[in-house]
């Protein structure tokens, strides 16, 4: 059954419900993995997922219940089904804290009818021929590389109707010389794979290998650190995970100050701002919400909402929180949905390269790995550098360092202690890439960032 | 184990119709191998905050995967039509992938050879199915355990869940053999916060209940008492919210297997996984300190150190019939008296240990996954000789800490260095129990950890912790698995005060 027939057949079905909400999600995803050089896993997978979120009027409010199946929609008994399974859920949870009257539609939709969007195999075609080239060179290589289109279908009962295409894609490559004694990563996220170039991603990665030429051993301390774009994005995803504004107004978020939410306060002099945007050039999200689940800071009335441009950091000053319609209301403040890009913008026009030149002695890292929440007070993280942490000293760097460390930093101190902070590029963030690919960062310098242990990891 | 439990919505698919199908398509177009895998998981989350449902979700997921072997290589395809044609069909993709690879990939596919298991069944042991109790009646008892709490003083908030898995699984290969099996988990979590805003801070209390390979029956007092956990959370709680900060040093520790079995997941689980000793997930997960050139001599740990893997330990969440390279599980040793000794595998690892055999560690998380060598439960072996109780631990520590239950978690991508902190922390002075800490976190380097462990308890203090959601591979997948654990006790470790470590 095509995916709008499912939508108009299940709210056919859910009719003489309060309301209605249907998602069809349609995933095409192409993958290659390699390790030793060699070919490991891959694959072609294409998925369905049908939502539905029943809205049943109760005494005392209304509830919502949300049921979801892949299982192929052949026929109309399927779907009502669904409705039922999720009215029975609606009404057993009894009314919903988060309720709020359904959104009316404001646009049309003039994609709405077309049909799912299917990525192939054959998007890997030039990157594949690099990659062959990359695979056959002298260094033992790993690595991954994914695309994948989601199609998915909106419509509610009381009009709306949306379809959107999300591109998703990113290339991770990891070069380590023929002993093991050195490793090197690049990474790059992309909608199409047509702007990634695999050989100069592995030229990089030579590069920072034959850093490893001259290696040095260090001991655990706080040392001045060139974070990478990469590096920057991990700790600054975490953070934008951080940002509901319900635990901030409740007292149990670092974002909770002694009166409330610290919306206002000045982290950095340095006009640094922190941002979601839908309609950022070659990041764009889904100009409409979509939420298969109400949580903090989400709820599934709030589907077919329009998402904004949201600053979370203004100008090196907290900016918003994360609400959803009825936290909004709640609280006395703004609908504001998360966001599924990050931007970190504000800094100059240098590169890292340029960041290294004026820097008398410090760390330049490659990227973050393991990072984990130890102080939810103050969001202090721990995690481990990976894949080349290099010694800098009189503007160059002058070898690698012989292993990694374990840092404990908070995000909020990477914006509070910046002391310089270069262009904004779009940038891979490796640690939380399965669930976040979109994000411009800029390199960082953070004077006393804490290397808190050795790890002999490599 | 009865095998009449395994869902009859599952047995009515065309199981045998789509084996048919998918296996003599890929036959024809020249696989040395083919297997089908057909799946349905049926999950349903229950979240509440401050006693009021904030959402119920329930989610089924169905489809078909075929793997094939061409020439030595593998290629993969999955779809969720279960129709016979499109059985057919996926195998006609996966071979395709195969080919079009077959230029890229360098190494040819060799798999260890393996007993036929024809129409093979196995269930879990459960009592009551999750998914045959209304949800009202789950609502009502996660609601009552929340007012429970809200009610007691210095409790704030309380946030409540519990994630339930049905999962069936239909194997069939082009040797034979052929399986339908059935597993069901359940995974609560309640935790209790207190807000102190006059000081800018707040501390949480988790129970300490571990996921299980249990049915409903879980929550309502078999396998776990949670009446009298939830009676103690408030005291627990207000008793952290006062307690001092750490003082960072070396610490003797007496570590719960409620604290001890995240450990050993981290450094003794992924670190026997041969997948990554010999570099398949070097870009992601990582590798392995402990590689297979040292096996059977690197010293992992004391000689208390005895660590099994096994498939097969009743109710544990990596615990199944047969794996997803057809093969019927076992349970056997990764360390003995401290020194490395074996390694999780599947069938195509095994050969290249120089094993005949594959220990049963073949497993993907949906239809929609290739299976990759996924963890086994990895325990760590009680004292056989004499029950030491958990006092008897304390009572050998002059100055020291007795940490319990797990909370976070970080290790690095060779499995060497890492930090965990806790849900609580007792600060032990000539060797007794001398109230909580706070701002704990214990950081070492594995072997240094496990060669400082100077006594292990006995069966007494042994319990099956687990999680749900350890992670692994590119495409992410996700599995459950146990860690069977005693109390035991480590001399002179890192610890760290963690509002230090924050300036």
């Amino acid at each position: 059954m095509r995916a709008q027939e499912v939508v108009e057949q299940t709210l056919a079905a859910a009719r003489h419900l309060h309301g209605c909400t249907v998602l069809v999600r349609e995933s095409s995803q192409v993958a290659l993995r390699w390790a030793n050089s060699t070919m490991t896993t891959n694959g072609h997978t294409t998925s369905r997922r049908t939502t539905v979120i029943a809205f049943v009027a109760l005494d005392g409010g209304v509830a919502a219940g949300v049921v979801s199946s892949s299982v192929a929609v052949t026929e109309d008994a399927q779907l009502r089904d669904l409705v039922m399974a999720a009215e029975v859920a609606a009404r057993d949870a009894g009314p919903a804290k988060d309720a709020a009257p359904l959104l009316e539609p404001d646009v049309e939709d003039r994609a709405w009818d077309e049909p799912a969007v299917e990525t192939s195999i054959g998007v890997f075609g030039a990157f594949a021929e690099g990659l062959a080239e990359v695979l056959a060179g002298p260094h033992r290589q790993y690595g991954f590389a994914t695309h994948e289109l989601a199609t998915v279908w909106l419509g509610t009962s009381t009009g709306i109707r949306r379809r959107w295409v999300q591109p998703t894609g990113s290339v991770e490559l990891n070069s380590k010389t023929a002993d093991l004694m050195a490793s090197a990563w690049t990474g790059a996220s992309t909608a199409d794979f047509a702007d990634v170039d695999v050989l100069a991603l592995a030229a990089e990665a030579e590069r920072r290998l034959a850093w490893s030429n001259r290696r040095v051993t260090l001991p655990a301390g706080r040392y001045e650190t060139l974070l990478p774009p990469s590096a920057v994005a991990d700790l600054m995803v975490y953070l934008a995970w951080s940002l509901e504004g319900r635990p901030a107004h409740e007292g149990r978020s670092a974002l909770a100050g002694p009166d409330g939410p610290r919306v206002g306060e000045k982290l950095t002099a340095l006009p640094l701002t922190l941002a979601s945007d839908p309609a950022a050039p070659g990041l764009e999200y889904e100009p409409f919400l979509t939420a298969s689940h109400s949580g903090e800071g989400i709820s599934v009335f709030d589907n077919g909402a329009p998402t904004r441009r949201a600053e979370w950091v203004r100008e090196g000053t907290i900016g918003e929180l994360v609400y959803s319609r009825a936290e909004a209301a709640e609280f006395g403040t703004r609908f504001t949905p998360a966001g599924e890009n990050l931007l970190l913008t504000g800094g100059s026009a240098d590169s890292i390269s340029d960041l290294v030149a004026r820097t008398e002695r410090g760390l330049l890292l490659t990227c973050l790995w393991y990072i984990r929440e130890v102080d939810p007070t103050t969001l202090l993280l721990t995690g481990l550098t990976r894949d080349g942490v290099y010694l800098v000293e009189g503007g160059e760097v002058v070898g690698e360092v012989d292993h990694n460390f374990r840092f404990n930093y908070s995000p909020l101190d990477v914006l509070r202690r910046a002391t310089e902070v270069g262009a904004t590029g779009r940038t891979l963030p490796r640690e939380w890439k399965d669930w976040f690919t979109r994000t411009a960062m800029p390199p960082v310098r953070v004077p006393g960032f804490n290397m808190s242990s050795v790890s002999l990891g490599r | 184990m009865p095998a009449d439990r395994i869902d009859p919505e599952f047995r009515a698919l065309p199981l045998a119709a789509l084996a048919d199908a998918a296996l003599s398509r890929a036959r024809e177009l020249g696989a040395q191998h083919a297997d089908l895998r057909v799946e349905r998981i049926r999950s349903q989350g229950i979240d509440l905050r401050d006693g009021s449902v904030t959402g119920v979700s329930d989610t089924t997921t169905v489809g078909l995967a075929v793997r094939v072997i061409v020439d030595g290589v593998w290629g993969f395809a999955s779809h969720v039509e279960l129709t016979p044609d499109r059985a057919a069909a996926t195998a006609e993709r996966a071979v395709d992938v195969a080919r079009t690879l077959a230029p890229v990939a360098v190494e040819r596919v060799v798999r260890a050879d393996e007993p036929v298991h024809a129409d093979a069944e196995w269930a879990s042991a459960y009592d009551v199915d999750p998914f045959a109790v209304p949800v009202r009646d789950k609502v009502a008892l996660l609601a009552e355990w929340s007012q429970r709490l809200l009610a007691s003083d210095g409790v704030d908030h309380v946030h409540a869940d519990v994630l339930q898995v049905r999962e069936n699984k239909f194997y069939a290969d082009t040797a034979g053999t052929s399986t339908v099996q059935q597993r069901v988990r359940i995974g609560p979590s309640i935790v209790a916060t207190a807000v102190d805003r006059a000081a800018g801070g707040f501390e949480t209390m988790a129970s300490l209940a571990p996921p299980a390979g249990r049915g409903w029956e879980y929550l309502t007092g078999t396998g776990w008492d949670f009446d009298g956990e939830l009676a103690r959370i408030p005291e627990l709680l207000a008793e952290k919210v006062k307690a001092p900060s750490v003082q960072a040093g070396a610490y003797d520790l007496v570590i719960d297997p409620t604290n001890l079995w995240l450990t050993i997941h981290e450094s003794v689980g992924h670190a026997t996984e041969y997948d990554r000793a010999i570099g398949y997930e070097a870009a992601y997960a990582g590798t392995s300190f402990a590689t297979p050139d040292q096996l059977g001599t690197l010293r992992y740990g004391s000689e208390l150190m005895h660590v099994t893997g096994d498939r097969t330990v009743p109710h544990g969440l990596a615990t199944v019939g047969y794996d997803d390279d057809g093969v019927a599980t076992t349970e056997w040793d990764l360390v003995r008296d401290g020194v490395l000794v074996g390694y999780q595998l599947d069938r195509t690892f095994a050969p290249r240990l120089g094993l005949e055999r594959s220990n049963g560690c073949a497993f993907a998380d949906s239809p929609h996954h290739v299976p990759i060598q996924r963890m086994a439960n990895v325990s760590l072996r009680p004292d056989p000789a004499r029950d030491t109780s958990v006092d008897e631990l304390i009572a050998g520590v002059d100055h020291g800490i007795y940490v319990v239950g797990d909370k976070s978690w970080s290790i690095d991508m060779q499995r060497y260095n890492f930090q965990f902190t806790g849900q609580r922390f007792y600060r032990i002075e000539g060797g007794e129990l001398a109230g909580q800490l706070r701002d704990v976190a214990y950081q070492a380097t594995t072997t240094d950890f496990w060669g400082s462990m100077d006594a292990v308890g006995g069966p007494s203090t042994w319990q099956l912790q687990g999680a749900m959601n350890c992670g692994k591979a590119q495409p992410g997948q996700v599995a459950a698995v146990s860690h069977g654990c005693p109390a035991a006790r480590f001399r002179g470790v890192n610890v760290l005060n963690t509002q230090e470590e924050g300036r």
